[in-house]
């Protein structure tokens, strides 16, 4: 399930949520972004998510359907806010619920890298010096591209769906 | 044809979108850069560095030599940035 909203949310309460009634799940992993205060050396007094909303929706699903493919998953849930923000508020929420906790660890990790590089939002940070756009960082690449190596490696699923 | 800009191509485009008439030879979304960066000062500041510039046609993304075509969406932004 995905949603895109300028809403804040309720960790506790979407966890619980996504599991009711599931009694096949035995593990629930929780990724939760949250904005610092600080960005490189510069002072952020909030910042302005801008996006895409009909492709994001469209990216967030294949995301998340592509995530069900490789891991053998129960549930699944990314929020991602838009809007103004400010230090400290949440961001983003990836919930990754599976019977093992393996799945539910590899598919959370999975799910926030290629959210951050292939979801399109756009941060803009706001400090004493005015508005910066923020520059996409090349170690999200290379952490998306990890999993892209994964996937060379099949016996992994195989003995998932073994479990 | 249908354009949108998003994060700091719209500010340097100075518009969030624009519907446009190409030209008959403007087929790739190379050539719609191209052509676009003819169209105005703020245009060509967008397209300035074409290494920063992503493409989206109805909402996929795409390389340069992909076909666009009337009726189409086209998108221009940054590499994206949340999470």
């Amino acid at each position: 399930m995905i949603r895109v909203q300028r809403e804040d949310f309720d960790i506790g309460a979407e966890i619980a949520a996504l599991t009711a009634g599931k009694r096949a799940i035995g593990g629930v992993c929780t990724f939760v972004g949250l904005v610092r205060e600080i960005a490189g050396d510069r002072a952020i007094s909030a910042m302005t998510l801008e996006h895409y909303p009909a492709m994001t929706a469209k990216e967030l699903e294949r995301i998340e359907a592509e995530a069900r493919t490789r891991w053998p998953l129960e549930a699944t849930l990314i929020v991602h806010r838009y809007g103004r923000l400010e230090p400290g508020d949440r961001i983003v929420l990836v919930i990754a619920a599976s019977a093992h906790r393996e799945a539910a660890f590899e598919a959370c990790h999975f799910l926030i890298d290629f959210l951050k590089t292939k979801a399109p939002f756009w941060k803009r940070e706001e400090g004493s010096e005015g508005g910066t756009w923020v520059d996409a960082r090349a170690a999200d690449d290379t952490a998306t591209r990890r999993w892209t190596r994964k996937t060379e490696r099949p016996q992994r699923k195989r003995r998932h769906a073994a479990e | 044809m249908k354009i949108l800009y998003f994060a700091w191509l719209r500010e340097k485009a100075g518009r969030a979108e624009e519907t446009v008439d190409v030209p008959p030879g403007v087929a790739t979304v190379g050539a719609l850069i191209d052509w676009l960066k003819g169209q105005g000062e703020g245009h060509k500041a967008a397209f300035a560095d074409p290494s920063l510039v992503r493409v989206a046609v109805n909402q996929e993304y795409v390389k340069l030599d992909h076909p666009v075509r009337r009726g189409d969406e086209v998108a221009f932004f940054p590499p994206v940035t949340g999470g």
